[in-house]
């Protein structure tokens, strides 16, 4: 049952400010970097930023959960005349990838032409590590705070721990993840964290909430990230080679539902990524399977959820991502399924799964910098949290 | 050694808030007494309490007393205080509980040593004041 809309859209453009340490982006603005981003996404596509006509948000248009965007104050700031689309998948991270799905669902139904998705992050007023425990006390996270599950780090660890409680995976694998990733960025200009990393030293670094130490957590980073979606039909005339979207789905089920903010999740969601459902539904639609993949772009805030969504997505068994990674598999030179080939959200830069998105184009361009050879599909997957999460496969013209 | 003990966060720095269908279980904490919201007409428990079964839809709510007992689902072992960054050892834990199948509480674990720390092993409630007059369900070994 193939996809009806399989390969009727393609991202054209792609831009991003360079990537900074947190706090370390200012005086510039958010909306400038915002802006700089879009502008160099339309630069990259050969349009006009005039041009564009909808903006398809995820994380309900947040800016990393601090600071807000807003389709009219883009309009005001870059002159584009009018609009015929704006909307935004709802929560947070989980949405990175299936905002190409949203891009695409208003250009197949005529709502706009050239749609535009942005990502912009300042963490000079506050860190996402923090951020949970800074909100004021609602009714329903009265429920969690007071633990001292303060940041998103706290709340993964527990579903890390019960992980390694059911299966048996050690820290290794954890420390594996992190190392393969660290070698990715050793050649990547602009990542963050550019020196590899060994295993003793990643058994130094503090544990911040045990079984995860310092380096199980993502960069603090600040930049924007933009990238256009269009028809398959106009995108024969840019400037770029088209990347198709092949295949994207969000939302996903109720058993994983608020998931690390609830804790309430049956063993078989608890311990996992919350992507099965995302999973089933892209294999559904494009008649691939894992193996097909060539280069998978993890959303990585936290090192275990690589490897739980390793098994959501049927690169291993539920239960064997530990072995699995361990054995090398996701390594970029030698493994079975290179894995954030860009130094991902753990050492390049955390744009809110954005990167993913560029690493997946570039990839399927064949212009990427730990460029898998021959790639012809790339899965991008938006962050395992509350929902939606998302998926995305990108086919690559040959 | 009690400094290996895991500690209770320092009440002053706790704050919840409260609505018409969580109320009652802080107002149970407050009276040192256990419980989690359940369905009226399914029986089905649910946490954190909201208006509607997510099994019937039905808006009955009974609080039942329950043993006061709890599982440990899964658990992290932090070192710093989340409000000054202090070292403190606190154990947050995920707990089901004991007589409402289904009913999770994130906790936390007190009193006990964090090698000691089992997935499975039982737990039993105690009390906690927070601000405002609110009391904070904690839980200690058996």
């Amino acid at each position: 049952m193939t996809w009806e809309h399989q390969d009727k859209t393609a991202i054209v453009g792609i831009g991003a400010t360079p990537y900074y340490p947190r706090g370390t982006s200012e005086p510039q603005t958010i909306y400038e970097m915002a802006g700089e981003a879009i502008m160099a996404a339309c630069e990259d596509a050969g349009l006009n930023v005039k041009q564009i006509d909808g903006f398809a948000y995820y994380s309900g248009a947040s800016a990393g959960y601090v600071d807000k965007m807003d389709t009219a104050d883009f309009m005001e700031m870059l002159g584009i005349p009018e609009i015929t689309f704006t909307a935004a998948l709802t929560s947070g991270g989980g949405g990175s990838a299936g905002a190409a799905g949203l891009a695409t669902a208003a250009i197949v139904s005529g709502q706009a032409t050239y749609v535009v998705t942005v990502m912009a992050l300042q963490q000079s007023k506050a860190r996402l590590g923090t951020v949970f425990g800074q909100v004021a006390p609602d009714p329903i996270n009265s429920f969690l705070q007071p633990s001292g599950l303060v940041g998103p780090g706290h709340l993964m660890s527990v579903l890390a721990k019960r992980h390694m409680h059911l299966y048996g995976t050690r820290r290794e694998a954890f420390a594996e993840i992190v190392m393969a990733t660290r070698l990715n960025a050793v050649n990547r200009p602009g990542a963050v964290r550019r020196n590899p990393l060994t295993k003793e030293e990643y058994f130094s670094s503090p544990m911040l909430a045990d079984p995860l130490c310092r380096l199980d957590f993502c960069l603090e980073t600040d930049g924007a990230v933009a990238f256009i979606t269009t028809s398959s039909e106009r995108a024969k005339d840019l400037k770029q080679k088209p990347v198709y979207i092949h295949g994207c789905a969000h939302g996903g089920r109720r058993e994983w539902g608020r998931a690390f903010a609830w804790m309430g999740m049956p063993d078989e969601y608890f311990a996992s990524a919350g992507n099965k459902p995302i999973a089933e539904r892209l294999w559904q639609q494009t008649g691939l399977s894992a193996k097909d993949i060539d280069v998978a772009l993890l959303y990585d805030h936290f090192s275990p959820m690589v490897l739980m969504q390793l098994e959501d997505y049927g690169f291993c068994q539920r239960g064997e991502g530990g072995e699995f990674v361990e054995s090398g598999a996701i390594r970029y030179a030698t493994g079975s399924i290179p894995v954030n080939t860009h130094g991902g959200q753990l050492s390049e830069a955390y744009i809110i799964g954005m990167t993913h998105v560029r690493e997946g184009v570039e990839q399927m361009r064949g212009v990427a910098t730990n460029q898998v050879k021959g790639a012809e599909f790339a899965l991008v997957t938006g962050g395992p949290a509350s929902l939606p999460v998302s998926g995305l496969i990108l086919r690559g013209e040959k | 050694m009690s400094d290996s003990l895991s500690k209770m966060l320092p009440g002053e720095n706790i704050r919840i808030s409260t609505d018409t269908y969580t109320r009652p279980f802080w107002e149970a904490a407050k009276a040192h007494k256990l419980t989690v919201a359940q369905c009226g007409d399914c029986g089905t428990f649910r946490m954190p309490p909201r208006p509607y079964c997510p099994d019937c839809q039905s808006k009955k709510i009974n609080w039942p007393e329950l043993p006061g007992t709890a599982k440990v689902y899964s658990f992290a072992v932090c070192h710093k205080s989340p409000f000054t960054g202090e070292d403190l050892l606190y154990i947050p834990a995920v707990l089901d509980i004991d007589g409402a199948p289904g009913a999770r509480l994130v906790s936390n674990l007190v009193g006990i040593d964090p090698d000691k720390v089992e997935i499975g092993m039982t737990v039993a409630v105690d009390w906690h004041p927070i601000t405002e007059g609110w009391v904070l369900p904690i839980f200690k070994p058996q």
